[in-house]
């Protein structure tokens, strides 16, 4: 896979053709403001259209490993024809682009609310170019204003870090496989399941059973053991942040994440639930705190189709580093 | 590979067996939730769907500014199981003869199959690009006050690719798969 590079704009393309009264530099420079939305809309327009690098690996390994003339095979080829030409004719992977969800790192004395300004604009001329579809309803009206904007959308959070740079990362949430993620409370009777790792296992392998291939799978699981509901459903969300291919620095962590890929596949469930050898890519957990009380164990199932992308902007907003 | 070339007939429908891979070529008819229930409700349909394929898809469509035609710049399946209260009778009332969605039926729609000659034909989740490829022309668009997604478009196509889940002959391979990996469950846990 080539690397992404930054947004090239066509405006300094022509540019450099016409005589050159003014310096390039000239015709390139934005406001602030409007280079924060153009490399936004740039974030948002890769993610997507294109599958983050390791994503991508993981798929197509998966699709290797399926055998020849199988319903499964036929569905990974499918899927790595969409991805090459939804990258190709930049127009996005899936008609589904899910729940738009932001997350900023910025430095310390860094202005929230005057970046989710620019970060509305962008996802409104994004849905304007059709990077986006108009997929934010009103819960009460059902009205749909067309905009991607309205109460709680697009959702963004913001953490302050110690770094110079503004980070921005995106995930696109599929609402096929949101459905199929879903909270244990342990212990669980009928699964067996107490309030250890032992139980975590039961009911993460459960989900991935109850989903079938509801999620669009081959999926990839995030998983938060504790928390209250609200927190702990969050966190595992964030767990999708992490790149497929990484390892969790808590060992017991890290080796359950690998058991349970391991084990999921052993189900048979496959691409699109049509049986096969992969039902899940990948596994990343992590923890919160709890009360005595509560055991959550929440489930953020996230389809094939795992649109995620990231970037570092530089000191003119404009994208100086790809994440993922 | 298998290939169902229009015009379609319950015959050759009840030649598919669950598991088939198979390319179709001729002409869909998209509808979702709010087609459903209007036929459902006993109103009747703009367009004769005998022997005709319905596809469970809200496309992303464009109208060229100067021709007024349309395109599908993205139509990959949706969710078939919002469908199920509604599906059998309008396999029994309107004679389609093939079903297109993702994730598969219930027990209505697998018996209607059966009984009146029909196929669910399950089409790749998130193939968005790839499908919309597979859409030669737009023909046709009814019941556009529901909305384009929800609308019911008439398209031709060439090579459409889907896999057979449900038969004409009771099988589904949903419970199939569920089954056997209830097994498997079982044992794990
Ligand atoms: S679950 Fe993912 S791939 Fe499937 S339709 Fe939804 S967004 Fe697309």
């Amino acid at each position: 896979m080539t690397k992404k590079l930054p947004a090239k704009k066509p405006v300094s393309k022509s540019a450099s053709k016409k005589p050159i009264k003014k310096p390039i530099a000239k015709a390139k420079k934005l406001d602030p403001k409007t280079q924060t939305i153009e490399s936004l809309l740039e974030l948002i327009r890769v993610t997507s259209t294109e599958i983050p690098d390791d994503v991508a690996k993981t798929l197509m390994k998966a699709r290797s490993q399926e055998e020849q003339n199988t319903t499964a095979s036929y569905a990974m080829g499918i899927i790595k024809d969409n991805i090459d030409l939804a990258k190709f004719k930049s127009q996005p992977l899936c008609q589904d682009t899910g729940t738009v969800i932001f997350f900023v790192y910025h430095p310390p004395g860094f202005f929230q609310n005057a970046f989710k300004d620019l970060i509305k604009k962008a996802v409104v001329k994004a849905t304007q170019k059709g990077y986006l579809r108009q997929n934010s309803v009103n819960s009460l009206t059902g009205e749909n204003a067309g905009t991607n904007l309205g109460e709680g959308h697009p959702s963004v959070h913001f953490y302050e870090h110690n770094k110079k740079e503004v980070e921005v990362k995106l995930v696109l949430k599929g609402g096929g496989c949101e459905n199929v993620s879903t909270q244990y409370s342990l212990p669980d009777t009928t699964l067996g399941a107490g309030r250890d790792l032992a139980g975590v296992r039961k009911v993460v392998i459960d989900a991935v059973y109850k989903a079938q291939g509801k999620g669009c799978g081959p999926g990839a699981l995030g998983v938060c053991i504790g928390g209250d509901r609200a927190d702990s459903a969050y966190n595992a969300k964030k767990q999708l942040l992490r790149k497929l291919d990484d390892k969790n620095s808590i060992p017991e962590l890290a080796s359950l994440e690998n058991e349970i890929v391991e084990t999921c596949n052993k189900l048979g469930i496959g691409p699109m639930g049509f049986g096969g050898k992969t039902t899940l890519l990948s596994c990343k957990m992590t923890h919160a705190n709890r009360v005595p009380a509560s055991y959550f164990v929440s489930i953020s199932y996230m389809c094939w189709a795992f649109r995620r992308q990231g970037v570092v902007l530089d000191k003119k907003n404009t994208i100086k580093k790809w994440l993922y | 590979m298998k290939r169902l070339n229009y015009p379609f007939s319950p015959e050759a429908v009840r030649e598919l067996k669950v598991g088939d891979m198979v390319l179709i070529s001729g002409k869909l008819f998209t509808g979702r939730d709010a087609v459903h229930k209007y036929l459902h409700d006993g109103n009747k349909s703009p367009v004769n769907l005998k022997n005709q394929i319905i596809y469970h898809c809200g496309p992303v469509t464009m109208k060229d500014k100067k021709t007024g035609k349309w395109t599908v710049t993205a139509a990959g399946p949706t969710t078939s199981i919002r469908e199920e209260p509604y599906q059998w009778e309008v396999i029994r009332d309107h004679g389609i003869v093939g079903v297109i969605g993702k994730g598969g039926m219930g027990q209505k729609t697998l018996d209607a199959c059966k009984e009146y000659g029909c196929v669910y034909l399950h089409a790749i989740g998130g193939a968005a690009q790839v499908l919309a490829e597979k859409i030669k022309s737009v023909d046709g668009l009814y019941l556009e006050e529901f909305g384009l997604p929800e609308a019911i478009w008439e398209l031709t196509i060439e090579d459409f690719p889907v896999v057979v889940t449900m038969d004409a002959h009771g099988n589904s391979l949903h419970k199939e798969v569920e089954n056997s990996s209830k097994e498997v469950l079982k044992a794990i846990l």
